[in-house]
C-alpha cells in the first residue's frame, strides 16, 4: 500500500523539484547521459561554494545536435553554458553562437597550456590551431573497445584460438587481428547460449556509423583533404587505403555483428554488450566507468585503444564547455568556467566519472592506476582525429551517413563508389559555401 | 435457403465465425500492446533477455527510473551515503545508482494534458460553430472553402514548420502551450468541420425550422435543439482530435524545446544509463496511452453510435 | 415565408453564418495561408536559416529544377509511393473485411469494437521507438512469434533492404486498419434493410447483393477513409522516422523525412522551401481531383 501511494506521490515531488527557479541561477545544456549525471553531481559543491544555483537541460544524443543548434540559430537565450559537441566549434565561432574566452582567460589567469594540447586542439580553438579559444575542455573522449576479459581467460578458448591463429588471444594489435578474434567469438555458444563478435556502430539517424567506420579509416591513414589544399578531398579521401579500409569495416560488420544490429550506436552496443551477447563493443570513454561498474557475476571487462593498422589513430570524441553568445549572464557563466578550471575541481570531476582534460589530473603518478581505461584514455587521446568541425559540418555528414550505412549494411554498390558521392556532394557544399 | 428469418440478419453459424474471426484479430492486434504494458514491469536486465520472457518477476524499476535522473556510481561512494529513506531510493540503490533528480516526464506529461485537451477543446467549439454553418445556410463558394479547409490538411507539417517556427518565436508563441493549442486546432479544424458537417447534415432541419417558427432565434435553435442531438457526433469526433493532439510528435519536436515540450518527442529519448531503458519507455508509453484511453472508453457509446452517421435516425 | 419570419428573430442567419464560421477561416489563412506564401517566396531564393548574416539571393526556378532532376528525390518519391500502395490497399481491405465481420451484430461487438481501436491511439514516433524493439532479431517478440510458425532462423527486418520497407508497411497497417474499419462500418450501418429485403424477393444470391448493394453503398465511406490515410500517409514521418530513422541506407526514407533532413538539418531552407511546394502541389492536386470523384459517386 505504501508503495502505491509513493508511486502515486513520486511525481508531485518531482513537480516541487522542477519547478526550482531562485534569484542567482545558470543554465547548462548538454546530452543526457551519464557523464551529464555526474556533472550535477560536481556542480552541487559550486553551488556550495558561490550560491549560484545550477540549472540543467539535458538532451538525448540522438536530437542534441539539432535541438541545440536550433536553438543557436534563433539566438536563444535558455542557454548560458552550452557543452557543445567538438564538429559545432566552427558554426559556434564563425556565426558568433559562442563568447570568444581569450580576454577571461587572460584576466583570470586560465592558461591554455595547462589542458592537453590535443584536447584545446580539438574542443577549443577555430580555426584549427589558432590562439582563438572559444571553450574550455570540459570532456575528453575517444572512441575505443571493450572486451570480454574473462571469455579471452579461458584455457579451452585460448588454446583454440592459438592452433588457429598462431598468436595469443588477448588485445588485438591491429585491426586484422580484431577480426580474427571476433569472427573466432561469432556464432559461438558459451555457457550454453550463442554469442557474437563485436557490436559495432551502424547507426543511420545522427552520425553513428560515420564515427565507427571512421575508427577504422583513421587506422587506414585516412585523410579528408589535401594538406595543401584545403578542402580538396578527391584522391585523399577516396585513396585506395581509404577504400580498403571501409570494405574491412564492411567485413567486420557481416562477419562480427549479432543479428539486428544494423542501426546501433552508444545505447544498442552497450545493451548488447551488457546482456552478454557479444565479445567486443565499440563505444565512447564515457561510457567505460559505467561498463566497468556493471562487472558482475564473473564478467571481467578489459579495454583497449584503437587497434592501430597503418598508422594508428582514434575517432575523437568529447566536448568543450562555451559561454552562449546570447545569454544574459555572461559574467555569471565565466564564474563557473573559472570554477570548473580549477585542478582540484578536475580532478574532482575524473572521480566523479568525467574525462578531464587537464594536464595536472593526466599527468598525475595517480591517474593510470585510478582506471582500467586510464591507459588507454591517454593513449587515445594522442591520437585523435576528428570529423570536419565546419560550420556546415552536418551538410557534410549527413551523405557520408547515407552513403556509408547504403554500402556497409545495405550492401548497396561498392565502397570507392560509397565515397566518391560523398566528395562529390561535399564539393557542392564547398562550391556553395566559396571554399572551393 | 433459410426464410424463416429477415434476410438482413445473419445466421446463428455466420455470426460465430464471424466472431471469431474478429475475436483472433483482436487478440493478434493486442499483443504487442499487452507487450508494452508487460515490459513496464519488467526489469532492465529481463526486458532485453533472450528469448523473450512471457513469465517474469515484476520490478518497478521501469517506472522509478522514468521518473528520475540517476548517476552510477561505485561501490565506496554508494557505501558512503546515509541509507535510503523511500522504497524507490532503495531499488534505485540496489542497481549501484543514486537520484539525481527528478525527470522531465511529469512535466512533459503535463503539457500533454494541456495541449491535449485545449486543442480537443478548442476544435470542436470552433468545428462545430462552422459546420452547422456550413450545413445550414447558403454560404458563397461553400464547395470551395470547404475544400481549402480540408487542403490545409495536406501540408507535410516539416514543410510549414520553419515560417511557423519564425512567425511565432516574433509573436513571443514559440514553445509555449498556447502556441501549440492554437496550432494543432488548426490542423483538427480540417477534420473536425468535415466530420461534423456530416454529422450536423444528418439531423433534420425540420426541428429547429419548427422551434424558429415557435419563436426561438435561430442561435437559439442551435444552442437548444441541434446541439443536443449533435452529442455523439461531436464526441465522435472530439475522439479524434484528442488522439491527434495528444499523439503529435513532428510540430512538437519542431517547435517546443523545452518549456512546452509534449510527451511524445521526450519517450523516445529516455535513454538509460546504460543502454536503452525499455522497461522507463515502456511504462512512458503505457501511462501516457491510459488518458487517451479512458477518454474513448467513456465516449464509447458515443463512439460507436456516432459512426452511423446518424442512419438510425433514418 | 420561411425567410421572413427568421430575420426578425435575433441575429439573422447571414450574421451567424459569418460569425460561425470566420473564426475558423481566419486561424486557417493566418496558420496555413501565410507559411505557404512565406514558403513560396523563400522557394525562390537561396535562404539558408542558420547562416542569418549571409547575403540572400534570388535564384528564381534554379531550386525547383535542381529538385526535379535530382535522382534521389524520385527514389524518395518512389519509396513513399510503395508504401502509400501497400498501406492503403491493405488497410481497405482487411478493415473492410472487419467491419463486414464486425457488422453481424454478435454479442459482444461493441466491446471488441472499441478493443481493436486502441492500437490508433499511441503517438506514432513512440510506436516506431517500440516496433523496433519487437523487430529485434533476438530478444523482440516479433521475431520470437514468426519462427514460432516457422523457423526463417535470424531475420532482421529492420536491417535488411528488402524487408525494411515491408517492415513499415506493417506497422502502419497494423495501427491505422481500426480507422478505416470503423468508417466502413459507419457506411455499412448505414445502408438500409429495405434494400436486401427486395433483393431476397428477387432472389438475389448473397453475393450478387454484396456486389450490388453493399459495396455501392459503402464506396463513399471507403473513399472517404482512403482519402484520408492517403494524405496522412504521404506526409508519414514520426514513425518510421523512429523505426528506421530512413534505413538501412535510405530504404525507407521517405519524402517527409528527406525534407527533415534538407530543411532541419541542412538548414537549406530555400531548397527545402522548393521542395515542400512540390510536395504540397502533388497533395493539393491530387486531392482536388479525388474529392471531385468523390463527390460525383456521392451524387449517383
Amino acid at each position: 500500500m505504501k508503495k502505491i501511494i509513493s508511486l502515486i506521490l513520486l511525481p508531485f515531488f518531482a513537480l516541487m523539484f522542477s519547478t526550482n527557479v531562485k534569484a542567482e541561477s545558470l543554465t547548462l545544456g548538454w546530452a543526457a547521459w551519464d557523464p551529464a549525471n555526474a556533472l550535477v553531481e560536481l556542480s552541487k559543491e559550486f553551488t556550495a561554494e558561490t550560491g549560484i544555483e545550477m540549472n540543467f537541460e539535458f538532451v538525448d544524443w540522438t536530437s542534441y545536435a539539432d535541438r541545440m543548434l536550433n536553438e543557436l540559430n534563433n539566438k536563444g537565450k535558455t542557454f548560458d553554458l552550452l557543452v557543445g559537441d567538438s564538429q559545432w566549434i566552427g558554426g559556434g565561432a564563425v556565426n558568433g553562437h559562442y563568447l570568444k574566452l581569450n580576454d577571461f582567460f587572460d584576466r583570470e589567469g586560465i592558461s591554455m597550456n595547462d589542458f592537453s594540447d590535443a584536447t584545446v586542439y580539438a574542443y577549443s580553438t577555430w580555426p584549427k590551431g589558432s590562439e582563438n579559444y572559444y571553450a574550455l575542455p570540459l570532456m575528453g573522449d575517444a572512441l575505443a573497445w571493450a572486451y570480454r576479459k574473462d571469455w579471452f581467460d579461458r584455457p579451452e578458448l585460448k588454446s583454440e584460438f592459438k592452433s588457429k591463429h598462431g598468436y595469443d588471444l588477448g588485445v588485438p594489435k591491429t585491426w586484422g587481428e580484431l577480426h580474427d578474434m571476433c569472427s573466432f567469438f561469432q556464432g559461438r555458444e558459451i555457457d550454453g547460449v550463442v554469442r557474437y563478435g563485436a557490436a559495432l556502430n551502424t547507426e543511420r539517424g545522427s552520425e553513428g556509423i560515420t564515427m565507427g567506420v571512421t575508427a577504422a579509416m583513421y587506422a587506414w591513414g585516412m585523410e579528408y583533404e589535401d594538406p595543401n589544399k584545403p578542402y580538396h578531398s578527391d584522391g585523399f579521401f577516396n585513396a585506395p587505403n581509404v577504400v580498403e579500409a571501409v570494405e574491412f569495416y564492411k567485413k567486420m560488420y557481416e562477419d562480427c555483428s549479432p543479428p539486428g544490429h544494423s542501426n546501433a550506436y552508444m545505447g544498442e552496443n552497450l545493451d548488447a554488450y551488457s546482456s552478454g551477447q557479444v565479445a567486443f563493443q565499440m563505444n565512447w570513454y564515457a561510457f567505460w566507468p559505467g561498463v566497468a561498474k556493471g562487472d558482475k557475476d564473473g564478467r571481467v571487462t578489459g579495454f583497449f585503444a584503437n587497434p592501430c593498422q597503418e598508422i594508428c589513430a582514434a575517432t575523437l570524441g568529447g566536448q568543450g564547455i562555451s559561454v552562449v553568445n546570447y545569454s544574459d549572464k555572461k559574467e555569471l557563466a565565466q564564474q563557473y568556467i573559472k570554477w570548473f578550471a580549477r585542478p582540484d575541481v578536475q580532478q574532482k570531476w575524473w572521480d566523479l566519472g568525467g574525462y578531464s582534460c587537464h594536464k595536472d589530473v593526466l599527468g598525475s603518478p595517480d591517474f593510470v592506476n585510478s582506471a582500467v581505461y586510464a591507459q588507454g584514455f591517454l593513449d587515445s587521446m594522442g591520437i585523435v582525429k576528428d570529423f570536419w568541425q565546419e560550420p556546415s559540418f552536418v551538410e557534410l555528414l549527413i551523405p557520408m551517413q547515407e552513403n556509408m550505412h547504403d554500402y556497409i549494411v545495405n550492401g548497396k554498390g561498392s565502397a570507392k563508389g560509397a565515397l566518391d558521392n560523398i566528395i562529390e556532394e561535399w564539393e557542392e557544399v564547398f562550391e556553395s559555401e566559396g571554399k572551393l | 435457403m433459410d426464410t424463416s428469418r429477415s434476410p438482413m440478419e445473419p445466421s446463428g453459424f455466420s455470426k460465430k465465425i464471424a466472431a471469431f474471426i474478429i475475436i483472433v484479430y483482436t487478440v493478434v492486434t493486442l499483443i504487442p500492446i499487452t507487450w508494452i504494458v508487460l515490459t513496464g514491469f519488467k526489469s532492465v536486465d529481463s526486458a532485453v533477455s533472450y528469448p523473450p520472457e512471457v513469465i517474469f518477476e515484476p520490478s518497478l524499476e521501469g517506472y522509478v527510473n522514468l521518473f528520475t535522473a540517476r548517476t552510477r556510481q561505485s561501490e565506496e561512494y554508494l557505501d558512503s551515503l546515509p541509507p535510503p529513506e523511500t522504497w524507490y531510493e532503495e531499488l534505485v540503490r540496489s542497481k549501484d545508482m543514486v537520484i539525481t533528480g527528478p525527470s522531465k516526464f511529469f512535466s512533459r506529461y503535463l503539457n500533454s494534458m494541456i495541449i491535449g485537451f485545449g486543442a480537443t477543446f478548442l476544435s470542436i467549439f470552433l468545428g462545430t460553430l462552422a459546420a452547422y454553418a456550413f450545413s445550414r445556410f447558403k454560404v458563397p463558394l461553400k464547395d470551395d472553402l470547404m475544400f481549402f479547409i480540408l487542403s490545409t490538411r495536406m501540408f507535410p507539417p516539416i514543410a510549414v514548420a520553419v515560417p511557423i517556427f519564425i512567425m511565432y518565436r516574433k509573436l513571443g508563441l514559440g514553445d509555449t502551450h498556447i502556441g501549440m493549442i492554437i496550432l494543432y486546432t488548426v490542423v483538427n479544424l480540417s477534420l473536425a468541420v468535415w466530420l461534423l458537417k456530416g454529422f450536423m447534415d444528418e439531423i433534420p432541419k425540420e426541428y429547429e425550422e419548427a422551434a424558429m417558427i415557435d419563436g426561438y432565434t435561430r442561435f437559439q435553435a442551435f444552442f437548444k435543439i441541434v446541439l443536443p442531438q449533435a452529442t455523439t457526433g461531436i464526441a465522435a469526433t472530439a475522439i479524434f482530435c484528442m488522439i491527434f493532439s495528444w499523439n503529435e510528435y513532428a510540430f512538437a519536436v519542431l517547435l517546443t524545446q523545452f518549456n512546452a515540450q509534449t510527451a511524445p518527442p521526450f519517450i523516445p529519448t529516455i535513454i538509460g544509463e546504460g543502454g536503452i531503458d525499455w522497461p522507463a519507455i515502456a511504462a512512458g508509453t503505457t501511462l501516457f496511452l491510459l488518458p487517451v484511453m479512458i477518454f474513448t472508453v467513456v465516449l464509447r457509446k458515443h463512439l460507436l453510435r456516432g459512426i452511423t452517421f446518424g442512419a438510425v435516425r433514418k | 415565408m420561411k425567410k421572413l419570419v427568421i430575420k426578425s428573430k435575433g441575429l439573422s442567419d447571414k450574421a451567424i453564418g459569418w460569425l460561425f464560421i470566420a473564426p475558423t477561416i481566419i486561424l486557417l489563412l493566418l496558420i496555413n495561408v501565410y507559411p505557404l506564401i512565406y514558403a513560396i517566396r523563400m522557394s525562390f531564393t537561396n535562404f539558408y536559416a542558420n547562416k542569418l548574416t549571409q547575403v540572400v539571393k534570388n535564384v528564381g526556378l534554379k531550386n525547383y529544377y535542381k529538385i526535379l532532376g535530382k535522382e534521389a528525390i524520385w527514389e524518395k518519391m518512389q519509396i513513399t509511393a510503395h508504401f502509400m500502395f501497400w498501406t492503403l490497399s491493405l488497410q481497405i481491405i482487411i478493415g473492410l473485411s472487419l467491419a463486414l465481420l464486425l457488422n453481424k451484430k454478435f454479442k459482444g461487438n461493441e466491446l471488441l469494437t472499441t478493443t481493436i481501436v486502441l492500437p490508433m491511439m499511441l503517438s506514432p514516433a513512440v510506436v516506431g521507438v517500440f516496433w523496433g524493439y519487437l523487430y529485434n532479431p533476438q530478444v523482440g517478440l516479433f521475431t520470437y512469434i514468426v519462427n514460432f510458425f516457422y523457423d526463417f532462423g535470424s531475420f532482421d527486418m529492420l536491417g535488411s533492404g528488402t524487408l525494411a520497407p515491408w517492415a513499415i508497411v506493417i506497422v502502419d497497417t497494423w495501427m491505422w486498419t481500426p480507422f478505416t474499419m470503423l468508417i466502413c462500418l459507419a457506411g455499412l450501418r448505414s445502408i438500409p434493410g429495405y434494400l436486401y429485403e427486395a433483393a431476397e424477393v428477387d432472389r438475389a444470391s448473397k453475393w450478387q447483393q454484396f456486389v450490388y448493394i453493399t459495396l455501392p453503398s459503402v464506396l463513399p465511406f471507403l473513399l472517404l477513409a482512403l482519402l484520408f490515410r492517403g494524405i496522412e500517409n504521404f506526409k508519414m514521418f514520426d514513425m518510421v522516422m523512429e523505426l528506421t530513422g530512413g534505413g538501412p541506407g535510405s530504404m525507407t526514407e521517405l519524402t517527409s523525412m528527406n525534407l527533415k533532413r534538407e530543411a532541419f538539418e541542412k538548414w537549406k531552407t530555400g531548397y527545402s522551401s522548393a521542395y515542400a511546394v512540390i510536395l504540397f502541389v502533388t497533395i493539393f492536386g491530387f486531392g482536388n481531383v479525388y474529392v471531385k470523384v468523390m463527390n460525383k459517386i456521392k451524387d449517383r
